[in-house]
């Protein structure tokens, strides 16, 4: 039998999927979300290089919304972005913005989805990030 | 004679500016239980005498956007605005957390609908906004990611945001910090239970109107 080790007990029922910019990177907002939506729907973590445009967070909350009452056990998603260190000189965030435009995305920033059923919580200050369980 | 028809003339003048003047969309935005209808509340029972929605503990109590046409004066200078209460946006709403408020499993399903419904409300009028209150609970951490989409929407469709700390009469607010994450923003603290500090909230409002 395991021995219980001091502050973490068994966590079951989930894993961690992690998707790179390019996996995601030529599909359009509607494709995306679905893809999102559908990992996320199978109990999973999803941690993916970059970040959605502003308007297709949105449309990820609203197709969140819509979908609670209607998918069983389904009570929403946690959601967190961490991006990257922000430049504070104009030639800086010049050069960040060139970098976005040519790869298409802020792959500087990692964004983090998970189900509301399994996550309890995404405490983000500007230094960590931490993710706290539903027991 | 003469005297009455130019005196009728600048009436009517008076008049038909005051008739033309635009009406502003003041959007109220922000997470559940931070305080957008208390404010709304607030400003509108200073103005017209009566509230524009009711207020609850419960998180959600604002299901439906609501709307009041309230003249605004401030320091000589008057405005009409179409103040626009919204419901609080959320990534996720679990019925059972209204029943820790004593809430009926019915009442706290059907509540649970609405406010996902509500939600969906809020993100749909983003668009018809002039001007964009985003209303945070200055006692909670800035760093939720409804606050980063709501201000990263308005940023993108060009709508003018001021960001409210509300909630500064207790004792754990801390403005600073919504300030730190927000260095881009003019953020005013105030109560909107007490009506602390409402002058600077209306004097930025003015100030944010010029920019439309």
């Amino acid at each position: 039998m395991a021995r219980k080790k001091r502050g973490i007990g068994k966590i079951e029922g989930f894993s961690i999927h992690f998707l790179s910019y390019s996996d995601i990177k030529n599909l359009g907002t509607t494709e995306r979300i679905k893809k999102i939506l559908n990992i996320v729907l199978g109990n999973n973590i999803l941690i993916f290089q970059g970040r959605l445009r502003p308007d297709e967070e949105t449309r990820l909350i609203e197709d969140t919304m819509a979908m609670i009452g209607h998918v069983s056990n389904f009570k929403g998603i946690e959601l967190a972005v961490v991006p990257r260190n922000n430049e504070k000189s104009i030639f800086g965030k010049a050069r960040e913005k060139i970098a976005n435009a040519i790869s298409g995305g802020d792959l500087g920033a990692i964004t983090i989805i998970g189900p509301a059923t399994i996550v309890k919580e995404i405490k983000k200050d500007p230094k960590k990030i931490e993710l706290l369980l539903n027991k | 004679m003469v005297i009455k028809i130019f005196k009728g003339f600048i009436g009517r003048v008076i008049s038909n500016i005051f008739k033309n003047k635009k009406k502003i969309k003041l959007g109220f935005y922000g997470p559940p239980n931070a305080g957008k209808t208390s404010l709304a509340n607030r400003i509108c029972k200073d103005f017209t005498g009566e509230e524009i929605g009711s207020v609850s503990k419960v998180p959600h109590e604002t299901r439906n956007v609501q709307f009041k046409e309230i003249e605004i004066s401030y320091k000589g200078k008057t405005m009409i605005f179409k103040m626009v209460d919204t419901p609080g946006i959320a990534t996720k709403i679990d019925y059972e957390e209204f029943l820790k408020y004593k809430l009926k499993k019915k009442d706290a399903k059907k509540r649970a609908k609405e406010a996902t419904q509500g939600v969906i409300e809020s993100i749909k009028w983003l668009d018809d906004m002039d001007i964009v209150v985003v209303v945070l609970d200055s006692t909670e951490n800035p760093y939720n990611q409804v606050n980063i989409t709501i201000i990263g929407n308005l940023v993108a469709r060009k709508i003018p945001v001021l960001i409210v700390a509300n909630k500064i009469d207790l004792k754990k607010a801390d403005i600073k910090k919504i300030e730190a994450a927000f260095p881009e923003y003019d953020v005013v603290g105030i109560s909107a239970r007490y009506g602390h500090n409402l002058e600077e909230f209306y004097e930025s409002i003015f100030k944010l109107s010029k920019k439309i």
